[in-house]
């Protein structure tokens, strides 16, 4: 019964925060990508603007239903679902620390790639069933890049499964574990190739800029979901930063050590590195913010970041408790590399044009598979010997 | 009891998907019936603990195989095709086919369904592993020739597909 009874809870669990989360996560993007334009990002809702995410989801909920006349009722319909669905389904498989994990199935990496195949069908039919234009732009887009870039990173997922000869996720980490290295350092540091290429087949994979050539708003409108609005436009936006995440979680996963510190391996790093870093950098964090907010003038603003300020600081002196420890450490370095990946993604948005379209089919098909075959076969060779 | 009710459910998904196929006007619906179809394949892969097969079957034909039809479908204007009469006189010929090919496997299965060996039990190192050693160490030069084929017919179809020198 308890075997069952782990999996179900965190299967809620990670339906209901994950909305959450990912709108707090577009917060953070907005902020960053203004920070990078020298700008404030948005203020008004909340303090600094903490409460404009779930300001616009309420908008967004509340909006109008609108189904274009011409359009394909049924498809219309299920294409977001599909989006969600399936970006939310390959959560099912990821491992964010140990035994914090729905299912290891023996061949979670695949499960992941299959699930992120079908959510490309979401923006497919949902571009074709809006009869207009521009979706169909948008879709005949997505579908030739996402063929074109599920070779290039199929092949740079190949190397790490060599080197922990599993496919299941767990298994992956406790190979890097057992073998004392995280995989990107791997090889001796030759698996940072794999890296570069599943990260740059993955950022096309799922979309995002610099090859956001399937939405490209200076082209194509909003491309594949320009005629959708409110929660069917929710639901896509979802889809698609669940995308995001779930492949910082892969990359994370594969390369980077999943739910294990730094350097797992050497026991006397345990005091800094597990207890250390995760307590001083959450009680830091509520200090300072309770710093900051005594100097703001608006009283309530004021409340609330002294009152988030000190549980940040109470959630960072708990975690000196090592029972508390042993439990919340694993989850706190998965999800800071995970959000380092992400700051990342976002870097990159905030730096880089949109690809023209043969630029992008001439660094999918003429730069990452030739290299993704080099690269397999140098780590074969590397970790024969 | 429940692998059998999963067991029903993917057969209903994977033949009427194919029924589906076969009989929608609309040439985007039918390739999304064949989607079902092939989905519910894959469901009976893994009830018979063929993991590995689920997740190829789901990759390679939904996620290249499908895709690649919706991008043609999506270019090709069928709005024609769609409101003229087809003419496809084959619907006889199929169902004698179907009839025959029906026939055949249940006389199978009434006569030889006792002596069939039962389901090999799955390995301790799992289906993917099994499947590789096969692959890879028992029928390596089948594999390869079977990839050299593959091969030949790409570099063929390139070539056929490019226009002539120099216009």
């Amino acid at each position: 019964m308890t075997d069952l009874l782990i999996p179900l809870i965190l299967t809620v669990i990670i339906i209901l925060v994950y909305p959450l989360l990912s709108v707090y996560i577009v917060l953070v993007e907005r902020k960053v990508l203004a920070d990078f334009q020298a700008r404030l990002g948005p203020m008004r809702v909340g303090p600094h603007g903490l409460l404009q995410p779930l300001a616009d989801a309420l908008k967004l909920v509340l909006k109008e239903d609108l189904i274009p006349k011409q359009a394909d009722r049924a498809i219309f319909w299920i294409a977001p679902v599909i989006a969600t669905f399936t970006a939310l389904t390959a959560f099912s498989v990821l491992p964010f620390a140990p035994r914090v994990v729905v299912a290891d199935v023996n061949v979670g990496l695949l499960f992941i790639s299959a699930m992120g195949a079908l959510s490309a069908l979401g923006i497919i039919l949902g571009g074709w069933a809006s009869n207009s234009h521009y979706p169909l732009l948008g879709a005949l887009r997505s579908s030739a890049q996402l063929v074109s870039y599920e070779v290039a990173l199929s092949l740079a997922l190949l190397a790490p499964v060599m080197a922990a000869e599993s496919l299941s996720m767990v298994r992956i980490v406790e190979a890097q574990r057992e073998q004392g290295v995280w995989f990107l350092f791997g090889n001796y540091g030759f698996m940072m190739v794999p890296f570069v290429i599943f990260m740059i087949a993955s950022i096309a994979e799922i979309g995002r800029v610099p090859f956001d050539l399937p939405e490209a708003e200076s082209e194509l409108v909003a491309g594949f979901h320009t005629e959708f609005s409110g929660f069917r436009w929710a639901l896509f936006m979802l889809g698609e930063s669940a995308n995001t995440f779930v492949v910082a979680c892969v990359a994370v996963t594969l390369f980077l050590g999943g739910w294990l510190r730094p350097f797992a391996n050497i026991a006397w790093l345990e005091i800094p590195l597990g207890y250390g870093v995760p307590v001083l950098l959450f009680a830091g964090i509520g200090i300072a913010s309770i710093a900051l907010a005594l100097r703001l003038k608006s009283r309530p603003q004021k409340i609330g970041l002294i009152g988030l300020g000190a549980l940040t600081t109470a959630f960072g002196l708990a975690l000196a408790v090592p029972q508390v420890n042993v439990l919340v450490t694993p989850l706190f370095w998965f999800f800071l590399k995970t959000g380092v990946i992400i700051y990342g993604m976002i870097w990159l948005r905030g730096t880089l044009p949109r690809f023209r379209y043969d630029q992008l089919m001439d660094i999918g098909w003429k730069g990452l598979i030739p290299a993704g075959l080099v690269a397999i076969l140098v780590n074969a060779i590397l970790a024969a010997i | 009891m429940l692998d059998a009710i999963f067991f029903y459910a993917f057969a209903l998904l994977a033949v009427a998907g194919a029924v589906l196929t076969v009989t929608r006007r609309n040439a985007v619906h039918s390739a999304i019936w064949l989607i079902v179809s092939l989905l519910g394949v894959a469901g009976l892969f893994l009830l018979a603990q063929a993991e590995f097969l689920f997740a190829v079957q789901i990759v390679l034909y939904v996620g290249g195989v499908m895709l690649l039809f919706l991008m043609v479908i999506m270019l090709v204007n069928l709005d024609r095709a769609k409101q003229e009469r087809q003419f496809s006189q084959q619907w006889p010929a199929a169902l004698a086919l179907a009839a025959v090919a029906g026939f055949g496997l249940t006389v199978v299965f009434r006569k030889a369904g006792a002596v069939l060996p039962p389901m090999a039990s799955p390995a301790e190192q799992g289906n993917t592993q099994w499947l590789s050693e096969v692959m890879f160490r028992q029928y390596l030069l089948p594999f390869e020739l079977a990839s050299v084929v593959l091969l030949v017919a790409m570099v063929g179809a390139v070539l056929m597909a490019r226009k002539k020198a120099g216009t």
